[in-house]
């Protein structure tokens, strides 16, 4: 009998929907969720398609037991995954930070809206990226993905998964309304092209003294022992020393801390996803993300077409940042544009890598930026030359 | 013939993280039977210790799973119930039970608490109710009397508190039981008979809270609550036909029956994820 797990061929998909396909391919087998317009279709298929594959759908009382659900899934070994949007997200945070601590992966996708509070349900936005970032209490490391189409919508999931098991954290997949709700191509590889990256498993036996959160490797990463396998393991959100013993010393949490912090420095590059179009001979590069990085690039397609040097880099990774290609960049070119739905976030972190000018194109989300401003500031840069104010409002 | 009175290996040292002694409860605590009743159900459950999971939140009681040498979860305030529920989802054939306080179940966790009654997810929940929030210093909690003091509270307890038996009775739990911590037999007994029995459960165990509850309110001593229990618990039935809501409140500054037992044990269907075959079947 064919395969339900993984649809392999060419389909017109649904952005939500080709998540969906993307994590049953990636091996999730438990969901739990909470309904939350524009997401709510990757519930509504994850309720049809993980009886297919012997899987569990839940469909939990709030976001704050979905995550939870995802969390304790995944501690018993099973690829876990919740969808929301903002408000959402906002309530998962605690436990955002509790997965971290305790090194417990788990998949959360984002399909965003417009906001704060509960904002534009159905309308788009980019305004969560900072809270994917930093909306947890305290130092830690995560990763993040932002899909511009239902075909990365498939893809990054896929990643998502492999990275958050590769490396014991959390990842999210930052999508929005736009790329979650559009129907567009997908193909899905045959099942054994599906990148698959295992979890670091304890290679003593259980008697052995196992130390759960002792990282041996260079990549700061201990193998992770799931529930029932009889290595009797304490799991806490406290401050915990290598056996997952609370300790409250400043000593402990600073090690474990900056461990938790490093480890994701560390193996960036291994998470860390962009693409250039036109960069070689650019002179003024514009950044963006997700569906807004479908405008910037009609609106580079178009400078070059006027004669004008521009290009694009999208920004597939948000987190860890791809700081590397704009250092790269920074010395041929004369500004920066970051093109995003919000009014104002990857811009700071842009400005953080370059001393060139940088021209932010905003909207605070509920619609597309057109390619029409992002061209605007583009032609400006290239006829004025200089710099010609931070800030650009979008007429969009 | 000389005798040794003191055993080299104490039966439940298995269960126990010996080198994390000694624990934090305070003296007079009635956790620490509860733990006990816990590892000693545990070993007459015939069930491998490996498969066996303990949750919990956070508080005094939360801290029992860094104490018991088992596969322990201490998540975050108020939500082990549904960090249980997904590992226990995943993996039927482990034996999941979370233990915490009556502070993290039903305050911040209350609504996670009646929504797996409700759903009759097959978990087993030991809640630690010693009216108060002991691991903060003794502020005022969801079962707190009227008219207590405590710390949030210096003029007495304005609000009603939960009557925890009758709210999970009431939200559809499988098995509800209350006991208090001078019945270790019987917290024993319905611990090992919640394992054996499918759908979730309930237990509820009065304990004693010298320093956080009883200093504030005239019960100073933990032995002395101990004696109360004895002098004024009697055993009653099925709620509601046998016992009223009302015999179900808790005063222990009030010289009225404290109503214990098993209150519900009910047939409920189990909740199990949709399965493709049976549907097909």
């Amino acid at each position: 009998m064919k395969s339900r797990a993984v649809l392999t061929g060419e389909h017109f998909m649904h952005g939500d929907h080709a998540c969906t396909e993307g994590a049953i391919a990636a091996g999730c087998r438990f969901f739990a969720g909470y309904p939350i317009t524009p997401s709510t279709e990757i519930a509504e298929r994850m309720a049809q398609r993980l009886p297919e594959v012997d899987g569990v759908f839940i469909q939990m009382e709030d976001e704050i037991a979905s995550i939870l659900a995802i969390v304790g899934a995944s501690a018993a070994g099973v690829r876990s995954m919740s969808a929301t949007s903002g408000p959402g997200f906002s309530l998962m945070m605690e436990n955002i930070g509790l997965a971290v601590m305790m090194e417990i992966p788990i998949v959360i996708v984002d399909v965003q809206r417009g906001s704060p509070s509960t904002g534009l349900p159905t309308l788009p936005g980019q305004a969560d990226v900072m809270q994917a970032r930093w909306g947890s209490h305290g130092d830690y490391g995560i990763a993040a993905y932002a899909p511009w189409s239902p075909q990365e919508m498939f893809d990054l999931t896929v990643l998502a998964f492999n990275v958050a098991d590769r490396f014991r954290i959390p990842v999210m997949v930052m999508s929005d309304e736009v790329v979650g709700h559009m129907v567009e191509r997908v193909v899905i590889p045959p099942e054994e092209q599906i990148p698959r990256w295992e979890r670091k498993r304890p290679t003593v036996p259980p008697e052995n003294g196992f130390r759960p959160f002792l990282a041996e490797d260079n990549d700061l990463v201990p193998p992770l022992a799931h529930a029932g396998e009889g290595y009797r393991v304490h799991f806490t959100g406290l401050t915990h020393d290598e056996r997952g013993y609370p300790d409250m010393s400043a000593e402990t949490h600073h090690r474990l801390v900056t461990r938790l912090v490093e480890k994701v420095r560390r193996n960036a590059d291994t998470m860390i996803r962009y693409e250039g179009y036109s960069l070689e001979d650019a002179r003024i590069v514009v950044i963006s993300y997700g569906c807004t990085a479908r405008s910037a690039r009609r609106a580079v397609a178009q400078a070059r077409a006027a004669g004008i040097p521009a290009g694009l880099l999208r920004l597939i990774s948000l987190w860890p940042f791809p700081e590397k290609p704009l250092r790269e960049l920074a010395p041929q070119t004369e500004a920066f544009i970051v093109a995003e739905m919000n009014l104002g976030q990857m811009i700071c972190e842009v400005e953080r890598y370059v001393a060139q000018p940088v021209i932010g194109v905003n909207h605070a989300g509920g619609a597309m930026i057109p390619p029409a401003p992002i061209l605007d500031a583009i032609e400006e840069v290239a006829t004025r030359g200089a710099y010609i104010g931070r800030r650009k409002a979008s007429a969009g | 013939m000389a005798h040794t009175l003191v055993a080299e290996k104490h039966p439940l040292d298995e269960l126990i993280r010996t080198d994390r002694m000694p624990h934090i409860w305070c003296p007079g605590c009635g956790i620490g039977i509860v733990m006990r009743c816990y590892a000693q159900a545990i070993l007459e459950s015939g069930i491998p210790v490996e498969r066996h999971i303990i949750v919990s939140g956070i508080g005094c009681a939360a801290r029992t799973p860094g104490y018991m040498n088992l596969d322990s979860y201490h998540t975050t305030h108020g939500r082990p119930i549904p960090f249980a529920t997904g590992l226990k989802l995943v993996k039927p054939e482990l034996t999941v039970t979370v233990f915490s306080g009556d502070g993290d179940l039903a305050a911040i966790g209350g609504n996670h608490l009646i929504h797996a009654a409700r759903r009759n997810v097959d978990i087993k929940v030991i809640c630690i109710n010693n009216f108060n929030y002991g691991m903060t210093g003794g502020q005022v909690g969801p079962t707190t009397p009227v008219g207590a003091r405590t710390t949030t509270t210096p003029y007495g307890n304005p609000e009603q508190p939960f009557n925890l038996p009758y709210l999970l009775a009431a939200a559809g739990a499988n098995f509800v039981s209350r006991w208090t911590a001078i019945h270790a037999r019987q917290v024993k007994e319905d611990i090992l008979y919640a394992f054996r029995k499918p759908g979730f459960a309930f237990i509820e165990v009065l304990a004693p809270c010298p320093v956080g509850f009883g200093r504030s309110n005239n019960i100073d001593e933990g032995v002395e609550e101990m004696w109360l229990y004895r002098r004024r618990c009697v055993l009653a039935g099925r709620i509601p036909e046998e016992t009223p809501w009302e015999a179900l409140q808790v005063d222990l500054r009030e010289e009225r029956p404290i109503v214990v037992g098993r209150f519900v044990d009910g047939e409920h269907p189990v909740f199990r994820p949709v399965r493709l075959e049976d549907k097909l079947s």
